[in-house]
């Protein structure tokens, strides 16, 4: 409702500043009118125009009156006035003749809007690299040669191949499948994208690994040629162990030419392999990693914005501020800023509302607006009176179901009071008409047999409230999705189907009760565990939103591991940055620290919570609404490589401190060797630490700043300088850093030998043993969590296998906890660098936000609910998978019993309660027993 | 004997995926017989052994939970 979206629209100007901008939006014609369009298709079915398919990447075809695709929002259709045949040629018209509500409108005309804002947030997304370049990959030139993203539409349901993937030269199942990584990403000689895409090490081994699905079975070999595999995020370096375990082969090579394959079909692949061995081999098909590059639109967009772009042409934004653009009040989020995946774009979506959020608090909800509805009519003492509209829709509905007949066979059913049929059930005029007849039949049960309650249940009951009706009074028949789009050759049988869900959609609905959606009174207020800089950012944040803000640290200090870091990886100094944080944390007037501080108890639940937090040997009780966790992670501290038998041996951390503190002594260094993945990509630790191949790579090229004649050498098993870190590991090569690989099989051995300390390796390109001395020896070793095991108890909520926390969705809700008004940030969550804490920081304020914005808070009333049948067995203890049940002893007269209650803020309806309780004593609303047995039994009756 | 049997299989479908699914299945306009009678469920889960075996009883040919 307060959300307005704008299609086949574009910026054309943009004035005023932060807090009061006008922006001119040029609107370009849809040809469609969007409040008559029901998205029914037969537009496209009826027009003789056919083009390729952009999001199929062209490899099929659409026509000239198009969705995008299934799942577009919003679900209207659109002419390609490029294409259209009356456009171009002037005659047709086909689909203005077929569309059965007259939503065409060939006389629509661009439309300028101005309009007024505060702040903008800029999200125009990438382009895929496209590969024609690369003359000797083939692309284009081969038929079996396809993009990443060719392919993924190859292998998707909704693509060209139905899902059933196929060689695009012959139609032939492909049984051997090869990869090749970093097209058009850390290449500076066909491309100018020196930086590293972050996506595609990922995505390829996501598609070998679906691929099998996609196939009819029988033999499938995959290979990926790859320089190094980046599986830096959170469950990602399991994959790649799944991957490898499941026979992908991985291949340390950069195939050098591909030519078509025997019979013009498939592809021949050459390559040397990492033992410098000249090798051909066949494919079937040849997928090109391709990587990611900013839109086009990102130059001009940033042009009229006026927003400075980094050397590679994304979106620049400062590592301390990560969603903010360089013109104040505009706002940046995802790969416009640079290339990077689904999470932490969406995490810094929600940065940018943070600071559209921080920025506008002022003008908070002053444009929002609110539907009043009449007061519930009581219809406790009626018999079902039910009222069954059966819809048409056009003819989506009717050319396969016989609606007349549907309707008639309806009358009949018990409890029907009254049945109409409409064209359209959903349009605005049905829906006048259709409460005129609630009122007018004295209706107390809605029927809508037309298309899925999923996308318009909300408003049929938003008709049911206008007319005093509880919305839960309403059921639906989806006879659309679910059976004559789906049968259309079968009439008959679409038509018996139908009846058979009308006739249970009533059974059902004679049995709905009104049912009162649960209201929370939120305390406004917010609780942040933890101190370092994503608990600061989260807490500044969410008080500068103007709510009051709890930060529990249980340290003497704020800061936490910050403290121990010089510079950023783009070379930016912490400490000052750290300092004037902590100075507005602890002095911002919404914000009360509590040091030396522990949380000791946790009740209530999303809204409402309150805990008693222990600080300078006191306990106060405290009152939130929302919490932030920040609780942070700490520098493993390693068993191996003689760690603590020799002071030249350090980690991280303790050489950063080194250099601060003796710098002539380390400047002096003629050697100085890194030792990579220490304690991180282990059997006891198998994820990959993320950070520490930027900071090795920015200190060897520190150092070599320091002393251009010093040895430093990097042993690693993958450089894992993601995203436009890659121009450190450029530059640390350039300066003539030396990288020498290792396995984890052979890895490197550490000695003492007369005093020197020396690091033996086997160097791969070499094939021989090399002594390296090192006056120092830096060993880049993991993150580990900080133990929040007693938070994680009382707060239930859960960690990951390595101890980090979970988050509620990895892609889509990447701050969010599973339970529900928890959020997290910063390395709590997995290791990751300053920028990226930051933003997650503020990511977490803007989600905690959400909540606390408003006194109360309306939940969904699908909850379940105990019955007076409970006698306190607890089986749905055990099961319900948010602890939204507990046990409560309940006695009179010296008589007591057992019996549980239910937390419907906790409860999301999901019924593991219901189907486990022996004696329905304990159902969810909306869908008991009954109601489902009902269904059943109404379904069979025929 | 006659040939033409028509089975009557009670569908129970998560809210979430299976339900979601098969509205999806609808836009695909994907076909398949229309013999599976649909019920909404806010989980599998929430499908009780003895819902299925109710089912059962009550004379459905087939039952399936899909999630």
């Amino acid at each position: 409702m307060n959300v307005e979206l704008l299609t086949k629209s574009e910026v054309m100007a943009i004035s005023g500043e932060e807090g009061n901008f006008t922006v001119v939006v040029k609107k370009d014609p849809r040809y469609v009118d969007m409040e008559k369009c029901i998205a029914c298709g037969i537009c496209a079915e009826k027009c003789p125009k056919k083009v390729d398919d952009p999001y199929n990447m062209g490899v099929s075809k659409r026509k000239a009156a198009y969705i995008k695709y299934g799942q577009t929002v919003p679900l209207k259709y659109a002419i390609d006035g490029e294409n259209c045949i009356y456009f171009t040629k002037g005659k047709c018209r086909a689909c203005e003749k077929y569309c059965p509500t007259g939503a065409i409108n060939f006389h629509e005309k661009e439309v300028i809007l101005p309009l007024n804002v505060g702040a903008v947030v800029l999200a125009p997304g990438f382009k895929p690299f496209d590969p024609t370049p690369y003359e000797n990959f083939g692309y284009k030139r081969v038929p079996d040669v396809v993009t990443g993203l060719e392919y993924e539409r190859l292998l998707s349901a909704g693509g060209p191949c139905l899902g059933h993937l196929t060689m695009p030269s012959t139609g032939r199942e492909p049984r051997k499948i090869a990869w090749i990584q970093c097209v058009g990403s850390r290449d500076i000689s066909r491309s100018s994208n020196g930086y590293c895409s972050t996506v595609c090490c990922m995505y390829a081994m996501k598609q070998a690994l679906a691929t099998a699905e996609h196939l009819s079975g029988g033999k499938l070999e995959r290979t990926v040629f790859y320089m190094d595999i980046r599986t830096q995020n959170k469950e990602f370096e399991r994959y790649y162990e799944t991957a490898r375990e499941k026979g992908v082969r991985f291949i340390r090579s950069r195939p050098h030419s591909v030519d078509p394959g025997h019979g013009g079909t498939g592809v021949q692949v050459e390559y040397v392999t990492e033992e410098g061995k000249p090798a051909v081999e066949d494919f079937d098909l040849l997928v090109l990693s391709i990587g990611m590059e900013p839109a086009q639109d990102v130059e001009k967009l940033a042009y009229l914005m006026d927003c400075r772009r980094d050397h590679y042409g994304f979106i620049a934004t400062h590592p301390f501020d990560p969603a903010v653009s360089s013109r104040k009040g505009i706002y940046v989020a995802g790969a416009a800023q640079a290339p990077k995946a689904i999470p932490r774009s969406v995490t810094e979506a929600s940065a940018a509302a943070a600071e559209a959020a921080r920025s506008l608090s002022a003008a908070k909800a002053s444009l929002t607006t609110e539907k009043t509805y009449p007061p519930e009519r009581d219809i406790s003492r009626e018999p079902p009176r039910v009222g069954v509209f059966v819809c048409a829709c056009g003819i989506n509905i009717s050319g396969t179901v016989d609606v007349n007949q549907l309707a008639d066979y309806a009358r009949n059913l018990p409890g029907v009071a009254f049945v109409e049929n409409n064209m359209f059930t959903c349009s605005t005029d049905t829906q006048v008409l259709m409460a005129e007849k609630i009122r007018e039949h004295n209706l107390n049960r809605i029927v809508v047999a037309a298309c899925t309650p999923r996308t318009h249940e909300p408003l049929f009951q938003d008709t049911l409230r206008e007319c005093g009706l509880n919305p839960y009074l309403l059921e639906m028949a989806n006879i659309r999705n679910h059976n004559s789009w789906v049968h259309v050759g079968d009439p008959e049988k679409a038509t018996v189907k139908a009846r058979d869900q009308v006739r249970m959609a009533v059974a059902k609905a004679a049995l709905n009760a009104p049912l009162e959606q649960p209201r929370v009174n939120v305390i406004q207020q917010a609780m942040v565990v933890g101190g370092g800089l994503a608990g600061m950012s989260a807490a500044i944040n969410l008080a500068d939103q103007g709510h009051q803000v709890a930060l529990v640290e249980k340290s003497h200090r704020l800061g936490g591991v910050a403290w121990r870091l010089t510079e950023t990886w783009n070379g930016l100094p912490v400490r000052p940055y750290l300092t004037e944080l902590i100075h507005k944390t602890e002095n911002h007037p919404l914000i009360k620290v509590y040091k030396n501080a522990r949380i000791k108890t946790c009740k209530g639940s999303v809204g409402d919570f309150t805990s008693d937090v222990e600080s300078g040997g006191r306990t106060r009780t405290l009152r939130y609404g929302a919490a932030v966790f920040a609780t942070g992670a700490h520098e493993h501290e390693p068993r191996e490589y003689l760690y603590g038998q020799d002071p030249r041996i350090m980690t991280h951390l303790q050489f950063d401190a080194e250099k601060r503190e003796h710098p002539e002594g380390v400047e002096k260094a003629s050697s100085v060797v890194f030792i990579q993945c220490v304690g991180s990509r282990e059997p006891e630790r198998p994820y990959c630490s993320r950070v520490c191949c930027t900071h090795t790579v920015h200190t060897a090229v520190k150092l070599k700043e320091m002393n251009p004649e010093m040895d430093v050498y990097v042993l690693n098993r993958d450089m894992r300088t993601y995203g436009e870190r890659e121009d450190l590991y450029r530059k640390a090569r350039e300066r003539g850093v030396i990288f020498i690989r290792f396995t984890r099989a052979e890895k490197p051995r550490v000695l003492q030998e007369k005093g020197a300390l020396l690091v033996e390796v086997q160097d791969p390109i070499l094939q021989r043993p090399l002594k390296l001395p090192a006056e120092y020896l830096v060993l880049a070793t993991a993150i580990v969590p900080n133990d929040i095991n007693e938070l994680v108890d009382l707060y239930k909520c859960g960690l990951n296998e390595d101890g980090f926390l979970n988050q509620a969705h990895p892609k889509l809700r990447p701050v969010d906890m599973p339970v529900d008004g928890l959020f997290l940030a910063g390395l709590c969550n997995y290791p990751k660098p300053i920028d990226e804490a930051i933003s997650q920081g503020k990511a977490a304020a803007a989600r905690a936000g959400v909540i606390l914005s408003k006194n109360i808070m309306q939940l969904d009333a699908i909850k379940s609910y105990v019955t007076e049948k409970c006698d306190g067995c607890a089986l749905c203890l055990d099961v319900c998978p948010y602890a939204a049940i507990r046990m409560e002893e309940h006695g009179s007269n010296g008589h007591t019993f057992r019996r549980v209650a239910t937390d419907s803020a906790l409860c999301k309806g999901c019924g593991l309660c219901e189907s486990t309780c022996p004696k329905e004593g304990v159902l969810v609303h909306g869908f008991t027993l009954p109601q489902l047995k009902a269904q059943v039994d109404a379904a069979l009756e025929s | 004997m006659s040939t033409s049997f028509e089975p009557v299989i009670i569908g129970f479908l998560c809210n979430w995926c299976a339900y979601a699914g098969g509205d999806l299945a609808g836009v695909g306009r994907l076909q398949y017989p229309p013999n599976m009678r649909p019920i909404r469920v806010m989980c599998s889960g929430m499908v009780s052994p003895e819902l299925v075996l109710h089912a059962l009883k009550q004379g459905a040919d087939g039952v399936m939970v899909m999630g």
